[in-house]
């Protein structure tokens, strides 16, 4: 006779699989990046909230409720309205001049011509390049005294050079100067996103458009514009949130300088919560771009689902 | 609405010619089909009739005018693409009205326009809808009605049927074709699909390789090929083609019959060895070889079921086969079509 022996089940087996199942892996692949989210954002963004409630500085590091007298203080402050008002004239005024310059660009790196790859490679430069870097040879050449731009104004004898601009001397040219490099920057990023959304648009829909008489402003504007459109406010709201929360060219051109002309909101809420030590009213500060975001952010994205076709 | 003529039209991309010399006449209001296996220059041809290539020789006339040198939106065609080409971001009302607006037409016009083009095709309850919204067959007929809305001279059809299915197929062949002959529009129209082809033409172009290799009505066509490419492309199954005498001979499997079926007193009997057959319902088509020609030739013939019975079409079996002289084709040596050896 033969016996048959139970199979006993071992312990150990029970974990053995553990990573066929679906629930555990994926618990366990997204854990750092819920991980990264909840200590280095969530975090510093419930300690924000909190300092900009208290009177929390560093010479005083209390941590007494203050309310919201912290808003109303910066809220008072004429040189904070102008803060708020710069912030918007860089942040949109880079992104239009940015979608402009990568409009046409992408349009140019659409055509073929000898040593096209090396021009895309090339136009990525300004996006790669550290921003440093970039924003020092900038600087270089909105010297007021050794200015190329200024150089060559007076040699095509645009100006004299007893009257040739200071840029990042006068708060109107320190402004453009800024937005300038900022959306040199920000158009290779545009380029990219034109390339991707107008190889995107079908050839029988422009073909099309072309035997019905489209020209080529006419198939540019009503057709593969309204079509990319979508594409296009994505990068914009990548754009936008971005450069709202810069300061890095603020900081590395013109310090916030002629007379605050320049200062944006991260500039500023730097200055005032990490060099003068006022924790709480630069945490103040920085929270106004939240609303401001916030609103921006979901009106693209609301308007981008409208769009999709 | 006018003729367009085309003059020994050559379109080389770099060395390669994709169009070869085509020289064809389509007279005012004639539904002409370019027919012809994939890559063979027919869709080239198109696009060059319409202005979105421009040929490397050859002279284009539409309407008795060369219009070598003018521009897509002056030639005054309208041209429907394989995949439509519908505007995905307008309604069906402003897909329609584009070709009018380009034209700077006034708008009330427009509007008159629109409403007349969807009544013709019967969307005029889509008119509001986006592309996306709708099916196949209707996108099909948005497409339709935007190429007529602004009367062009000619119409030109890419493979305008080839997204739909089989059944939508058939019911949009016969659309067009009856819509055709009441706008009575200067139509050609591109297909790989000879049974489109057949059914629609006025008359057949046959294109092979970047050239024209017959032109002709339906029955011209399927009854007195030109030649061999003709003969064999045309027809489901093809021509068979047997080499005899230095040239060769070809019959359509219709006419390739058991003996005792034909009743002429005119026919050549051949021995054939059915390999197999297959049964479709309305016909059966039997494989095999003749005797004393080359066994890789592979002959079809088409049978009515109900005269043939299953037993009697036994694999493997020499059957006595004939086929009246007056279906046999003569072809020489290089595929042309010759009257007698």
């Amino acid at each position: 006779m033969v016996a048959i022996a139970d199979s006993v089940p071992k312990p150990a087996a029970r974990f053995r699989f553990i990573l066929d199942r679906r629930d555990v892996l994926g618990s366990i692949l997204v854990a750092p990046a819920v991980l990264y989210v909840l200590l280095l954002v969530g975090v510093p963004f419930l300690m924000a909230v909190y300092y900009s409630l208290s009177a929390y500085t560093i010479y005083d590091p209390s941590w007494r409720f203050v309310g919201l007298s912290n808003f109303a203080d910066i809220v008072e402050n004429p040189v904070f309205r102008q803060t708020l008002y710069n912030t918007f004239i860089f942040t949109f005024g880079s992104q239009i001049l940015g979608l402009v310059l990568g409009k046409f660009g992408a349009l140019v790196l659409l055509r073929p011509f000898p040593g096209r790859k090396l021009v895309r490679a090339l136009v990525i430069l300004p996006w790669a390049v550290p921003i440093a870097l970039a924003t020092v040879a900038w600087e270089w050449m909105f010297d007021s005294l050794y200015s190329v731009i200024n150089w060559t104004l007076i040699a095509l004898g645009i100006v004299t050079r007893s009257d040739a601009p200071n840029w990042l001397g006068t708060p109107h040219l320190a402004m453009l100067s800024v937005i300038v490099v900022n959306a040199w920057r920000f158009f290779p990023f545009a380029i990219v996103i034109f390339l991707a959304g107008i190889t995107a648009v079908p050839q029988d829909v422009l073909d099309a458009a072309t035997v019905d008489g489209a020209g080529f402003w006419r198939r540019n504007y009503q057709i593969i514009m309204p079509m990319i459109l979508p594409i296009v406010a994505v990068g914009l709201v990548f754009g936008i949130v971005f450069t709202f929360t810069d300061l890095s060219i603020v900081f590395l051109m013109t310090m916030g300088g002629p007379v605050d002309a320049t200062s944006v909101l991260g500039f500023s809420g730097f200055q005032t919560g990490i060099n003068s030590g006022d924790v709480s009213h630069g945490a103040a500060i920085s929270l106004f771009m939240l609303p401001v975001l916030l609103v921006v952010v979901v009106a693209m994205l609301r308007f981008i689902r409208r769009r999709e076709i | 609405m006018a003729a367009v003529s085309t003059r020994n039209i050559v379109k080389k991309f770099g060395e390669v010619p994709a169009v070869n010399g085509i020289s064809l006449e389509v007279p005012n209001g004639e539904f002409m089909v370019l027919l012809g296996p994939s890559g063979c220059g027919k869709t080239t041809f198109l696009r060059i009739i319409c202005g979105l290539e421009q040929q490397t020789s050859g002279d284009l006339l539409i309407g008795g005018d060369i219009v070598n040198d003018i521009p897509p939106r002056a030639r005054g065609v309208a041209m429907m693409f394989q995949s439509y080409g519908l505007y995905p971001h307008f309604s069906v009302r402003h897909n329609i009205a584009f070709p009018l607006r380009t034209q700077r037409v006034p708008g009330a016009e427009i509007k008159k326009k629109v409403a007349w083009a969807s009544q013709l095709l019967g969307i005029d309850h889509l008119l509001d809808r986006r592309p996306r919204q709708l099916s196949g067959g209707e996108r099909q007929r948005v497409a339709l009605a935007r190429a007529l809305v602004r009367e062009p001279t000619a119409l030109l059809l890419d493979e305008p049927l080839s997204n739909l299915d089989a059944k939508l197929r058939s019911s949009a062949r016969q659309e067009i074709k009856q819509f055709q002959q009441r706008v009575g529009v200067t139509t050609i129209y591109v297909t790989h699909d000879q049974v489109e082809a057949m059914g629609m033409g006025d008359r057949i172009a046959v294109i092979d390789r970047g050239q024209v290799r017959q032109v002709g009505t339906p029955s011209e066509i399927y009854d007195d090929p030109a030649d061999r490419f003709v003969a064999t492309f045309v027809g489901t199954p093809p021509m068979n083609i047997v080499a005899r005498n230095g040239g060769y001979l070809g019959f359509r499997p219709e006419n390739f019959l058991p003996k005792d079926m034909i009743k002429d007193a005119a026919f050549t009997e051949f021995k054939f060895r059915v390999d197999r057959s297959e049964y479709l319902g309305s016909e059966r088509i039997v494989y095999g070889v003749l005797e004393g020609f080359d066994p890789k030739d592979v002959i079809t013939a088409k049978l009515p079921p109900a005269h043939v019975a299953d037993e009697w079409i036994r694999p493997g079996d020499w059957h006595p086969f004939a086929v009246r002289d007056s279906a046999l084709r003569h072809f020489d040596n290089h595929g042309k079509r010759t009257s007698r050896f």
